[in-house]
């Protein structure tokens, strides 16, 4: 029982971490109708950018923990989000009314781009830091000596997540921008003739996308420790999986279906064998897309000629 | 990436000078920004597992003044083509010329493709890389099928080829079986997956298939390396037998071909034979294709590539034909991997990564879709070309990505070309309004 609790604390977290990669597919899916293949490797920029940020900020001689934080948190957000920005205009505006492969194929060799741009820059090697946030608390020990920790780094991975969300859901629901994006998912042609700027609110939905990426990439940097140039490959198409798995479209949806890809590759791993955890995580992919091919939260979807 | 410049440049298209500058100044900001941290600044984990650092502000500065710099210039282009593009870049007598040579590049590339030995008989080095680039041509053509001619996008394309090597390697190695045996049955078993593969994607639009297919090679490649009691796991699976001319050996015993024929041994006699195996097994593809291509079944292929829901509402049963085409793309991927196993005698899970899917990915896009030619030229650019710069490898998987993004960009139907359906009506038929839906006709 206590490993297994333990296990839901781990898995959770990582669903977290999941759950922040796969907005910015389900929001881009949502607007644009493309999958947006390079948003893994935007998460894995926005982790090197953190790691980058922290190695200045602590060689500068900064000791304080929350300002240097606070720092890097705004620091990757902004440089990652540029990147979005920027890669949305490169490779996908200019095809947004091309053959239907076309932007999911310059997705692919943007992704490309990325992965072997942060490798000839970076080097190929996995970066470490040392751990930042040490301590944690005991939450429980049983007679045998088995004892549940939740460590103050996962406590603020998934604060971090609920705060960003609450941010978030007031941003789609209440500002003038989340209306206009709303209205471009509905039918662009429409919002466009009423007054709203589409290619603004795209821009702007990749920006978002790629600033909730960078947090994921600054909390997979403090929790695991490390970054290296591959890493958005794997954790992209989980994320994905969690944006299908939610019903992609669907801002809640994602969230959900990141926490579900987390909690089912810990007990996998934890319970069957680690060396298949990514192969049950792409089964996954496989099994949701026949049974349940518009996801948890999804409304069904009507093919239009 | 002067590509960054791209941006803005529509509102100063009739502008002067003074808007030049600004937006090429707002590129070279933006390129600041973008590469200030990751090329100003190298991390290196030192021997101690300690990070450290040093700046690289000297190439930062180039970079951000070969954006400005190609800003401005891509600018003045824009202003001198204007907006008809690549038209006027090309005038229409070396257009037709072009085309002219066209008609006859093929038949004279294959004439060089079937001299090639004769030519570099000598030449070790040239003869392995003709073989490296006619795999790849295979590979190619055999893609070609599901995403050229069928237009299913397929990102998992290597797990086939992974299946063909590992089918081929495996049952020669425990059974002792001949290639000419394990050749077909690779393509079969290959087959076999992809039908497999096909069933739970039926149901699926375009780019969530592109996702199911990248998951599958996923899964593939995993299970090949922790399924170590079959494959052998990381460590792949050596000792695989070379193959033979219908059995003769070809190697330097008295049952060798050399000996049997009376003319002395020689090493280049083996990578002949594999050229020429290589080269029949591409032409195989490349007929087997284009004889397909004029029946039903591939008729139905370009029809479904064209327009799905069209295709369905004509009767075409969609479940039949998407299973076709990736039994047939993956049945060639299948023959090449069990080549591939043959020629390398060794292989492991390394040599079928996403990356060589999304390789021989690029092959058929660059190539333009559905034209054989353009993806064998493709391949010969790619693969052949990449080989001379052989020092620039680590630029390789670069370079490739950006070519992609920029002919989507430029030409999103393929540098040579894009075939058109097989049949179509000699003469355009005029439909009533009436009958069409609000003049989407």
């Amino acid at each position: 029982m206590d490993y297994f609790a333990q296990q839901l604390i781990n898995g959770l977290v990582l669903g977290s971490i999941y759950g922040l990669i796969a907005i910015g597919y389900t929001m881009v899916y949502g607007i644009v109708g493309m999958i947006n293949f390079a948003h893994g490797d935007i998460f894995m920029i926005g982790g090197f950018i953190a790691l980058i940020t922290f190695l200045i900020l602590v060689s500068l001689g900064l000791t304080a923990i929350p300002v240097i934080l606070l720092v890097v948190l705004l620091v990757s957000m902004a440089i990652t989000a540029l990147y979005g920005w920027t890669i949305e205009r490169i490779a996908y505006r200019p095809l947004r009314h091309s053959f239907r492969l076309a932007p999911m194929l310059s997705a692919i060799g943007m992704s490309f781009v990325l992965t072997n741009y942060s490798q000839v820059a970076q080097g190929a090697r996995v970066k470490p830091i040392p751990p930042f946030i040490p301590g944690g608390h005991t939450l429980h020990e049983s007679p045998d000596g088995f004892v549940i920790q939740l460590s103050n780094i996962q406590i603020m991975v998934v604060l971090t997540t609920i705060v960003l969300l609450g941010i978030f859901t007031w941003l789609v629901s209440r500002t003038r921008l989340g209306r206009d994006m709303r209205a471009c998912e509905q039918d662009q042609t429409m919002a466009a003739l009423l007054g709203v700027d589409v290619d603004r609110t795209i821009s702007m939905t990749f920006v978002i996308g790629a600033a909730l990426a960078a947090v994921a990439g600054l909390m997979y940097l403090l929790y695991y420790g490390l970054v290296d140039f591959f890493m958005g490959f794997v954790a992209g198409i989980k994320a994905f999986t969690a944006a299908v798995l939610g019903g992609i479209g669907s801002l809640p949806g994602a969230m959900l279906g990141g926490l579900a890809i987390g909690l089912i590759e810990t007990f996998w791993s934890a319970y069957f064998s680690v060396e298949y955890k990514d192969v049950a995580a792409f089964s996954i992919l496989i099994v949701v897309l026949i049974f349940m091919p518009t996801g948890l939260l999804g409304r069904p979807e009507v093919e239009k000629v | 990436m002067t590509s960054s410049s791209h941006e803005t440049t529509t509102a100063s298209r009739t502008t002067g000078i003074p808007a030049l500058l600004k937006t090429a100044f707002i590129n070279a900001l933006i390129a600041l920004v973008l590469f200030s941290l990751m090329i100003g600044i190298r991390t290196e984990a030192g021997s101690d597992g300690q990070l450290t650092y040093w700046t690289r502000f000297g190439d930062l500065a180039s970079i951000v003044a070969a954006v400005f710099g190609g800003s401005i210039v891509i600018d003045l282009l824009r202003q001198w083509i204007g907006p008809t593009g690549a038209e006027k870049l090309v005038p229409a007598s070396v257009q037709s010329g072009m085309s002219f040579i066209g008609r006859y590049l093929a038949p004279a590339l294959l004439i060089f493709a079937l001299l090639v030995p004769v030519i570099f008989y000598n030449q070790r080095y040239i003869l392995d890389l003709a073989i490296l680039v006619l795999t790849y041509v295979m590979l190619g053509w055999g893609l070609n099928v599901v995403v050229g001619l069928a237009g299913l996008l397929d990102l998992g394309y290597v797990a086939f080829y992974a299946v063909g090597a590992y089918s081929y390697a495996l049952l020669a190695t425990n059974f002792g079986w001949s290639f000419w045996v394990c050749l077909p049955l690779a393509g079969i078993l290959a087959a076999f997956w992809g039908v497999l593969l096909g069933f739970p994607v039926l149901r699926l639009r375009g780019d969530y298939l592109a996702i199911v297919t990248l998951a599958f090679g996923e899964i593939i490649r995993l299970v090949i390396i922790n399924w170590q009691d079959l494959t052998g796991g990381p460590n792949g699976v050596s000792g695989i037998p070379r193959p033979s001319f219908f059995g003769i050996p070809l190697d330097n015993s008295d049952d060798g071909l050399a000996a049997k024929l009376g003319i002395e041994y020689s090493p280049t006699h083996r990578i002949v034979f594999l050229f020429y195996l290589i080269l029949a097994l591409a032409l195989l593809t490349n007929w087997v294709t284009i004889r397909l291509r004029r029946l039903p079944i591939g008729r139905a292929w370009e029809a479904l590539r064209e327009d799905e829901v069209a295709c369905r509402a004509l009767g075409i049963n969609t479940t039949t034909t998407k299973l076709t085409a990736f039994a047939t793309g993956a049945m060639f991927g299948g023959f090449a991997g069990a080549f591939f196993a043959t020629r390398q005698g060794f292989i492991s899970p390394e040599s079928f990564t996403f990356q060589e899917s999304a390789l021989v990915l690029a092959i058929v896009v660059l190539g333009g879709m559905g034209s054989q030619l353009g993806v064998a030229l493709a391949a010969l650019t790619m693969i052949g070309g990449f080989e001379l710069f052989r020092s620039l490898e680590t630029y390789r998987m670069l370079v490739f990505g950006m070519a992609m993004v920029l002919i989507m960009i430029w030409r999103p139907r393929g540098i040579i070309g894009h075939r058109a359906p097989t049949v179509f009506l000699t003469k355009a038929q005029a439909i009533s309004s009436d009958l069409v839906k609000e003049g989407h006709g």
